[in-house]
């Protein structure tokens, strides 16, 4: 049987084809001080990488980190094989625009500016992804929210209270509501979501949430509409925001359509 | 408190909480009294702060004090009884500042917690005890290695003055402090900052403190070569607000960052000018660079060679606090091997290159000298603006990050009050005193 991928079957590559070598580094609490506990430490670490399924496997560097901790690279063979046709993705269930057709697909189906509030929650002070999505400035060479003319943008900063966002999203008539998290000690990022869409009640804007610990499937879970993860640019949360709030379906009127319920999103 | 015949203000402050007390403004033959009471508690504070410095002196003449560049580290686990170990373990492996970072939030509350604290988001809470429980476990440490090893904290957010003071009376060594990174990056109203950032560097320099400005905020907001030049002006800003309260120049630890995108075309020679435009301006102050966090991917390996190259531009421009950078930045609170490869990529770099920058000058009229004019004659424009329009609208028009705070916004303000016929502050009073004594 070929390995090669044509039955959809493959193994890591390190230089030959199906050699199955990967690498992985690791630390045990273990000393490795003299002979006789270096000896112990490398045949502990053999014993791991053999339960994780690499056979043969080569501790290629050791070293004592302090007199309790030694650190590790291993290099080894996995027998595992990995079935591409079993391998599951989430598609992205929108186009990505560019800025251009944003602010046209807002123009025509809504007649108004788009508004969006965005602000980290919770004892969050990690702006940056917020601002990277919202900024002028935007992240990855892709301009923020505040530069499409057709999206006005709202955001609050920091540690805003849950209370606080409700209140101005309703002031400022928000079609949507964007919240960074990603501070997780203690899944803060999963408590605090799960409490702003409790906030919001039926009747509320489009909720988005990013930040890098998401699960981007568990949005029905956490009560939103869509989770971004990390490497999310402005451009997706805008084409997202025009594909739930400005569908481009002629003859259909008002313009706002129900957020989708289903979760999903972009593969991390 | 003298005419309710408490002992101490805790025990007023406890009553008060529960509704006992009954404050009003005392005059006259009581106001003296009170006058006398106050100045007597802060002098014994000053004192305590004195005492502390005398005994860092002590403590450096004891084990030593490490050359520069100062490795700096950061622990941050949110337990200080797990802190302490990570602390000893960096230390032995050479780190000569330790930073602990506080609970996420911390900046906006408008008291000190008090006690040992296990409990903290992304960081451990600043108190009082968890500062006397650090110094201690690193003056243990410090001697069993010879070398004073150095402890931080945030001298920041609502509470500036009050985190400045429990430092100076638990003796640690450098504190982060900056005159508007809680305007620009908390939305604390700009007022109170300008206080607060005031009195907490008097405290500061009584103490002996080193303080730590966080320009490296403003590259991670914008782009590190476009808003190089507001480094440049803030610290300016810094260094003048910094005399101004009396610090000293040793005491500017002056801020900036590694932080420019590295698929850039000759992004580690802009990297140069800037670092090195940055000694030249404060060839006296204790700089302190940051490492790349904003282009860290995700690719390990990558960031490994990233941090090698920001430890490499910091030991070629002389910069004298080097936080170490993480190849893990952004994708987890390091691991200790995280840590542990970081120290030995810095002290590869100054075991192989810590004397390049005595051997190699840039060009006198090249790329690295021209980007460096460059910057400074944008800083000079900007400061010039800056005078025109007045500090406050400047930060009203959004001047620093792309943020405006008005002058009448923000975060505090109601702590904010126009000084009343009689008033008194021994603290002022103290601080502001020629003092001799503490000069060498």
């Amino acid at each position: 049987m070929s390995l090669t991928g044509t039955m959809g079957l493959v193994r890591p590559y390190g230089d030959t084809t199906g050699d199955g070598r990967v690498q992985l580094s690791f630390t045990l609490p273990v000393p490795f001080g003299d002979e006789t506990q270096r000896a112990r430490a490398e045949g502990a670490a053999l014993q791991l990488a053999a339960k994780m399924g690499l056979d043969p496997a080569m501790v290629v560097h050791a070293k004592g980190m302090g007199p309790d901790f030694t650190f590790f690279i291993v290099y080894g063979r996995v027998s595992h094989i990995v079935d591409l046709s079993a391998v599951t993705v989430t598609e992205r269930e929108f186009p990505v625009l560019p800025a251009a057709e944003v602010n046209l697909r807002i123009r025509s189906a809504l007649g108004r500016k788009l508004v969006v509030v965005g602000a980290c929650i919770g004892t969050d002070a990690h702006t940056v992804g917020i601002d990277a999505i919202l900024n002028v400035k935007g992240h990855a060479g892709e301009k923020g929210l505040e530069y499409y003319r057709e999206i006005r943008v709202v955001n609050m900063g920091s540690q805003v209270g849950v209370a606080d966002l409700v209140a101005r999203a309703a002031a400022e008539h928000a079609d949507a509501v964007l919240v960074s998290q990603v501070v997780t000690q203690r899944d803060a990022h999963l408590s605090n979501t799960r409490e702003m869409s409790a906030a919001f009640g039926p009747r509320r804007p489009l909720l988005v949430v990013g930040g890098p610990r998401f699960d981007p499937s568990a949005a029905h879970d956490l009560g939103v509409d869509k989770i971004f993860g990390r490497g999310t640019t402005p451009g997706e949360v805008a084409s997202y925001l025009v594909h739930a709030l400005a569908p481009q379906v002629p003859g259909e009127s008002g313009g706002m359509e129900s957020p989708p319920k289903k979760g999903g999103g972009r593969t991390a | 408190m003298l005419t309710g015949g408490y002992p101490d203000l805790r025990t007023l402050a406890v009553d008060a909480a529960t509704g006992l007390v009954k404050f009003r403004l005392p005059a006259g033959h009581e106001g003296d009294g009170a006058r006398d009471a106050a100045a007597r508690s802060v002098r014994k504070g000053i004192s305590r702060i004195d005492a502390q410095r005398a005994e860092r002196d002590r403590m450096l003449a004891a084990t030593s004090n490490p050359p520069m560049p100062w490795i700096y580290l950061i622990v941050a686990t949110g337990d200080i009884y797990e802190d302490i170990p990570q602390a000893q373990a960096a230390a032995r492996e050479g780190a000569d500042v330790i930073a602990v970072i506080r609970s996420t939030g911390q900046s906006l509350l408008d008291y000190v917690p008090e006690g040992a604290t296990r409990e903290g988001y992304a960081g451990t809470y600043a108190t009082q005890e968890n500062f006397r429980l650090m110094r201690a476990a690193l003056d243990d440490v410090s001697r069993e290695l010879g070398r004073y090893v150095r402890l931080t904290n945030y001298a920041s957010g609502l509470c500036m003055p009050e985190i400045a003071s429990l430092a100076g009376l638990e003796r640690l060594d450098m504190m982060l402090n900056d005159c508007m990174y809680g305007i620009i990056f908390r939305d604390i109203n700009p007022v109170r900052t300008f206080i607060d950032q005031r009195f907490s560097r008097q405290v500061h320099a009584r103490a002996g403190i080193v303080i730590n400005t966080g320009e490296d905020n403003y590259l991670t907001t914008a782009d590190a070569v476009d808003a190089a030049h507001t480094v440049v002006v803030s610290q300016l800003l810094n260094e003048y607000f910094g005399r101004e309260a009396g610090l000293a120049d040793a005491q500017l630890g002056l801020g900036h960052a590694f932080e420019i995108n590295p698929e850039l075309p000759d992004s580690f020679l802009l990297e140069l000018a800037h670092a090195q435009l940055v000694r030249e301006l404060f060839p006296d102050a204790p700089l302190k660079y940051m490492p790349p966090t904003k282009h860290m991917t995700g690719n390990v390996f990558a960031g490994y060679l990233l941090d090698a190259f920001f430890n490499l531009c910091g030991v070629m421009t002389d910069q004298s606090i080097l936080l170490i950078g993480m190849m893990t930045e952004g994708i987890h609170t390091p691991f200790l091997s995280d840590r542990d490869l970081a120290l030995e990529n810095v002290r590869y770099v100054r075991r192989a290159a810590g004397r390049l920058g005595q051997e190699f000058r840039p060009e006198p009229d090249g790329f690295v000298a021209q980007r460096a004019r460059q910057v400074l004659g944008e800083a000079v424009d900007l400061l010039g603006t800056i005078g025109s329009q007045g500090l406050l609208n400047a930060i009203a028009e959004g001047t620093f990050g792309v943020t405006k705070r008005p002058a009448d916004g923000g975060r505090g303000l109601d702590g904010v009050v126009e000084r009343a016929e009689g008033y008194y502050n021994p603290a002022s009073d103290v601080l502001e005193a020629p003092q001799l004594e503490v000069e060498q």
